[in-house]
């Protein structure tokens, strides 16, 4: 298989990323997942779509270890990964948001993107308890780092608001930001622009756009919103009751008559 | 505009992440740590200080180990007069076993053997929360002090099963046994309080902090930013174990010279603290020192009035003033669910716009 491709803007999209093969995830009677293979490439947006229920949230728990499949290997960077719990996949570069916002309700905008730079910090409790010298120092070069993801995404104004005090759009942009604190190799993002209203969604799909275009970020996204997923994504997988259907290009998957099924909920006999 | 920031701006990120942000609550912080030092130590006589000073700096520091686990980790404890105990009795057997140990190493050793109990009856944390963690560490309390009343060997064998602290010196002033002076026993918990109250800060206001923050907001959400939850838990059990056994150390060394383990570090103690950091503020250091004068100054307040001003029998006072103490937790708990310090900083929030409403 040829390594990488480049896109019709021109962006050179790299190796595989994360690869998955023949993933089969059950819960008891429920087949929530049935071997499904994809790969996700260095650098490049990748969406998941599907119905209610398709299966596409299991998809990322299973990415950032939340899920365990039955059946099927996850490769990462070209190594099978072994079972491991979500803080060591995140420790290796795997940052998500949520379909329901998790935030952290109890902190401020800025605190909860700081949350974000964990896996950057490193000093010891001892320093830590002390703080004058390399605690403090640590603090500062991460803080400088959050306030440019701050302004990317324009909370300034938000910074010391208790997030639970925010409104939900808000909150999304949040969440957003603490996963880009993180400066992760691998960005998931389940519905980011769910219940926004169009100029709320336009914000965010040019965030989306330009975290992929300024820093290179490989992102996968769910999205429910056929217009947004055909306009930002390189290449799309559909879902279909636990099966994948379609696998390609916008256009690709456009014209495919199982996804055209799928969506105008043709019977499954 | 009594209480400004304006004009008070912030030139860098450090300046902006001090822990007191506003001058004026810089200075008055200065203020009373001068007063604390400079002051108190000389005019201070032995009411004040076994009544009301000294018994109030030590549940500050238990009550800022307890907000440490509970309110800023989301870990809720029954076991801290349990966990005080541990201190105590380490306290004591150093003492005993090391005579010419130094008091203040004596004192923080005790704690960080309490904090390695503490992590031990933190393990049962990764599997079980909320109530049923409630339950355990209740457990906790009680298996600690029906353990330093079966084993003679905790206190050395001696016939009224009490352990009782001998004399040691600090700088050449006596900190601890009968003979020692108010003002050196409340310098030295001064000096410990002002201590921990430092690290205490420090450690909730970076990484570390963030991290038990984010395991008590959503430990899900703590996951994938790459909190290990059972480390978080752990180092909140042990933190806030080393607070608490360094407060049972200084009951029994410098307070009270003689311990009755379920008399002093009973099931009501581990109420009381809780009490503390509810009625101060969950998840704040200024909280603890709020909760911790409250609990220590209302009995010693209703007292005075109620038996000595209004002649009352002293059996209905200490009724009554139980009666009080839970409806003023109720109170809080209705009116404001983040305690004293919130009351303050929502205060403070409106002065700093008057006498403007917005
Ligand atoms: N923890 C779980 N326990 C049992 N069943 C589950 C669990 N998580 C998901 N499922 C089931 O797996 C199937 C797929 O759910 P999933 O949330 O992945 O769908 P989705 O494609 O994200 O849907 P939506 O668009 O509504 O978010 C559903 O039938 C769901 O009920
Ligand atoms: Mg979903």
């Amino acid at each position: 298989m040829s390594d990488g491709y480049v896109t019709p803007d021109g962006r050179t999209i790299g190796g595989k990323v994360l690869e998955m093969r023949n993933i089969t995830l059950r819960f008891g009677g429920v087949v929530a997942i049935k071997d499904i293979s994809f790969d996700i490439r260095e650098g490049e947006i990748r969406a998941i779509i599907g119905p209610n229920g398709a299966g596409k949230s299991s998809m990322l728990n299973v990415i950032n270890g939340f899920y365990h499949p039955q059946e099927g290997e996850i490769l990462f960077h070209g190594e099978v990964r072994k079972p491991m719990k979500p803080f060591q996949i995140a420790q290796q570069g795997v940052a998500r948001t949520f379909q329901n916002i998790a935030l952290f309700k109890g902190m401020s905008t800025l605190d909860n993107i700081m949350t974000g730079r964990f896996t950057h910090m490193k000093t010891n409790i001892f320093s830590q308890m002390i703080w004058k010298g390399p605690a403090e120092r640590e603090e500062q070069e991460n803080r400088e780092i959050v306030e440019k993801v701050i302004d990317f995404l324009e909370i300034q104004a938000i910074r010391k608001t208790p997030v639970g005090a925010l409104p939900y759009g808000l909150q999304k942009r949040v969440e957003l930001g603490r996963a880009l604190a993180a400066q992760p190799k691998l960005l998931l993002l389940d519905e980011p622009m769910a219940g926004m209203n169009v100029e709320e969604k336009e914000d965010m799909s040019r965030f989306i756009l330009d975290v992929n275009d300024e820093f290179g970020t490989t992102i996968t996204l769910i999205e429910h919103d056929m217009g947004v997923v055909m306009d930002i994504s390189d290449r799309v997988v559909v879902m279909d009751y636990g099966k994948k259907i379609g696998d390609g290009t916008p256009d690709e998957v456009r014209n495919n008559q199982d996804v055209i099924d799928a969506y105008l909920g043709v019977d499954h006999g | 505009m009594l209480y400004r920031e304006a004009g008070d701006f912030k030139k860098s990120y450090a300046e902006d992440s001090q822990t007191f942000p506003l001058k004026l609550d810089r200075y008055g912080y200065y203020a009373i740590l001068a007063i604390a030092f400079l002051v108190v130590p000389f005019v201070i006589n032995d009411y004040w200080a076994s009544a009301v000073l000294i018994p109030f700096l030590i549940w500050s520091i238990a009550a800022l180990g307890l907000n440490i686990l509970t309110g800023y980790c989301g870990q809720l404890s029954l076991g801290t007069g349990g966990f005080m105990a541990v201190g105590a009795y380490a306290a004591y057997k150093l003492m005993t076993s090391f005579p010419d140990l130094n008091i203040m190493i004596i004192v923080l050793l005790s704690g960080a053997i309490t904090a390695g109990v503490g992590v031990l009856f933190g393990l049962p944390s990764l599997r079980i929360k909320g109530f049923y963690l409630a339950v355990a560490t209740l457990a906790a309390q009680f298996f600690l002090v029906w353990l330093f009343n079966k084993f003679e060997w905790f206190y050395n064998y001696s016939a009224s099963g009490q352990i009782s602290a001998p004399t040691r010196e600090m700088f050449g002033f006596e900190v601890t046994g009968a003979t020692a002076s108010a003002s050196s026993k409340y310098l030295f918990c001064l000096v410990l309080v002002v201590l921990m109250a430092w690290i205490a800060r420090n450690l909730t206001r970076g990484r570390i902090g963030r991290s038990w923050m984010a395991i008590r907001d959503m430990d899900i959400a703590a996951e994938i930013i790459g909190v290990n939850p059972l480390k978080a838990k752990l180092t909140a059990f042990a933190v806030s174990s080393f607070f608490v056994g360094v407060a049972g150390s200084l009951i029994f060394t410098v307070y009270l010279g003689a311990v009755d383990v379920g008399d002093t570090f009973g099931i009501q103690k581990s109420f009381l603290v809780l009490f503390m950091i509810i009625i101060g503020g969950l998840g704040s250091i200024l909280g603890s020192f709020i909760g911790a004068a409250f609990l220590v100054l209302m009995p010693v307040l209703l007292k005075n009035i109620m038996v000595g001003f209004l002649g009352w029998p002293s059996d209905i006072a200490s009724h009554l003033e139980l009666v009080i103490i839970g409806f003023l937790i109720m109170l809080t708990l209705i009116l404001e669910p983040h305690g004293v310090a919130q009351l303050w900083r929502v205060t403070k929030q409106k002065l700093r716009l008057w006498p403007f409403p917005h």
